[in-house]
């Protein structure tokens, strides 16, 4: 495998067995992803968007194939690199938010940097860092039940961003957003992208997020059926 | 340290569901102490009590003495020994000679102990001093019990019958010369306090006794032909073995609060699981490993206990303090217990017990916390993220 990707995948397959059935999520995926993409998984309903994010996340394994996620094959890590490998290289960002209920903004941000090894005070600075990205600085000590739904996906992408890992994956981020808010939040992200270098990998079929792609990967029925670069025809404000 | 942390944080933002599993826990630690406390100072006191009013430091019985078998009151005495007699004359022992006798109140027969003592002791705390009074030919002292019992008040004539060393019946007229309030029942319950001296001429028994009490402060005893000696942790088993009896029997209340509070911190931690599966999967995704995510619900469900232990500090201190200092009114019907409690129990609180069920109610609140947590063990992040359970 080439060590130039963050991400490689080969002949990945994933099934799951429903009942007597077995469905095959993934079918013989091959992918790769280089630092620095902003590319999407696009498809529709169970074609196996999510099932791909989860397992380049390591959150699951194939059934058959190789992942291979920052040097590290995903099919082979224990309960604890997997934690290990999410901690430090992978950022979540979910359709729901996610946000811990009872947790300040502030303290949502923060929340990944309690796993690492630093002090308080340099937890303070990137995650009000995080929230200056994000516009949200003056909401620190807001609960997420104080939120918008657009600020509660900011603060979910500055969670996401706090330790500045190479790779960000979105599970359909605008779904429960509006466009306008849609819009802000891919700005923030496309700008994060272009600021830290991070690699995103959204998995939608919204439009508004695929014209901030640049590059689009099709599945249907778990198969790679197109992977085309894109050029970014971003829409402002509330137009779509 | 980053799970106590965020656990507190958990609990604490869990607001009044938190708060009503520590007010519940905190009343059965509360209780617990209190129940335990008033047991304590049950035993204590009458301990104390017995100790002072009736067994100084430990007892002499003659070897056919048997305070249990009154028919064998009949051969326990015997002369008091030299050793023994010593200790007397030097104020650290008394003797006293137990005889059956009867008397007649009322018109009615009664048996009793005739129990001689020296008035002038100084090794029992009743004040038997009224019974050195030269003008009455056989002064009696008699407890309230006795009393109440026999409707005899200070200054009345009984006649008093016995069957003196030949075993032939005598009888004299005594006169109750003091009623004592004790609250040691043993003492006074079918009971006549007479002069040593007197009742030994009386029944032909001249200086011998039944059992000789030692001064509590005596640490050494020695054995004495003919006499066996009774330790005050022998005396005292009695007492031991009801305190206990009735400790157990309140554990079973406190079982009972401990049982509710544990069913609700248990409740609540199957609801917190089932509930916060997404937030498991969301940890998860941050990076949390299984053991961590265990270790925090764990720990969550044993701060309630930490909690519960401040809440109960914070009322439970100046609550227990108010009890240990106006004690608490026993009903009378506790007279007849056969002990002796007093009026009143002052409960004693000792550091083992504070400490001891602090760690026994954190133990158990520990164990319950992590019993539903076993199942993050299997739980999937896919499936978490998605609320199901794996």
């Amino acid at each position: 495998m080439d060590n130039s990707y963050l991400i490689e995948t080969k002949d990945l397959v994933k099934t799951y067995r429903m009942g007597e059935h077995i469905i095959m999520a993934l079918n013989k995926v091959n992918l790769n992803f280089r630092k620095g993409e902003f590319a999407g998984l696009v498809g529709p309903s169970g074609s196996g968007k999510t099932t791909l994010l989860n397992i380049v996340g390591s959150l699951d394994s194939p059934t058959e194939g190789s992942a291979v996620v920052m040097g590290k094959k995903v099919e082979e890590l224990t309960h604890k690199q997997a934690a290990a490998l999410r901690n430090l290289n992978i950022g979540f960002i979910f359709q729901t938010f996610n946000l811990l209920p009872v947790y300040t903004v502030f303290e949502n941000v923060e929340f990944p940097l309690l796993l690492h090894d630093l002090s308080p005070e340099e937890r303070k600075k990137m995650t009000m860092d995080a929230l200056e990205w994000v516009g949200l600085a003056d909401r620190a000590k807001s609960k997420p039940a104080q939120l918008s739904g657009g600020q509660s996906q900011r603060v979910a992408v500055a969670r996401a961003v706090v330790k500045k890992p190479s790779i960000i994956l979105a599970d359909e981020p605008t779904a429960n957003l509006d466009a306008e808010n849609s819009h802000n939040i891919l700005q923030t992200m496309e700008q994060l992208n272009k600021t830290l270098g991070t690699t995103f990998i959204f998995a939608t079929h919204d439009e508004k997020v695929i014209r901030y792609l640049r590059r689009k990967i099709t599945l249907i029925d778990g198969k790679v059926t197109k992977d085309e670069p894109m050029t970014p025809q971003r829409a402002t404000g509330a137009e779509s | 340290m980053i799970i106590p942390k965020l656990a507190l944080r958990n609990i604490l933002g869990a607001g009044i569901r938190t708060w009503l599993n520590v007010i519940v826990l905190s009343f059965a630690f509360v209780t617990i102490i209190w129940t335990q406390g008033l047991y304590q100072g049950m035993s204590r006191q009458s301990v104390r009590a017995t100790v002072d009013a009736e067994y100084g430091g430990g007892q002499y019985w003659q070897e056919n003495y048997d305070p249990l078998d009154p028919l064998s009151l009949e051969d326990g005495h015997s002369k008091i020994p030299e050793s023994l007699d010593t200790l007397m004359q030097n104020d650290q022992a008394t003797a006293i000679l137990v005889i059956q006798g009867t008397i007649y109140p009322n018109g009615r027969i009664q048996p009793i102990l005739i129990k001689g003592i020296d008035p002038k002791q100084k090794i029992l705390s009743i004040p038997f001093a009224a019974l050195d009074n030269e003008e009455i030919e056989l002064p009696a002292l008699i407890g309230t019990r006795m009393a109440r019992s026999t409707g005899l008040k200070v200054g009345d004539e009984i006649t008093l019958r016995w069957r003196d060393v030949h075993g032939t019946f005598d009888a004299r007229d005594v006169q109750i010369v003091q009623i004592i309030n004790t609250t040691v029942p043993t003492i006074d319950q079918g009971q006549i306090w007479v002069p040593l001296e007197k009742i030994q001429d009386l029944v032909q028994m001249p200086d011998e006794a039944s059992l000789v009490i030692i001064q509590k402060e005596l640490k050494i005893f020695p054995e004495v032909s003919g006499w066996t000696f009774k330790s005050q942790y022998f005396l005292l088993s009695d007492i031991r073995e009801l305190v206990q009896s009735k400790s157990a029997g309140a554990s079973i209340l406190y079982f009972i609060l401990i049982l509710l509070a544990m069913l609700a911190i248990f409740d609540t931690q199957v609801l917190s699981i089932f509930r916060r599966r997404k937030e498991m999967g969301t940890l998860m995704s941050l990076g949390m490993t299984r053991l961590k995510i265990i270790q925090l619900f764990t720990l969550e469900g044993a701060l309630h206990g930490v909690l519960a232990a401040i809440v109960a500090a914070l009322y439970g201190i100046p609550l227990l303090a108010l009890f240990a200092k106006k004690g608490w009114a026993l009903p009378i019907s506790s007279d007849s217990w056969g002990f002796a409690f007093g009026e009143k129990i002052f409960p004693v609180y000792s550091a083992g017990l504070v400490l001891g069920t602090t760690a026994l109610v954190l133990i158990i609140t520990t164990i319950v916390s992590f019993l539903p947590t076993r199942k993050i063990a299997k739980l999937k992040p896919t499936d978490a993220l998605r609320g199901r359970m794996s």
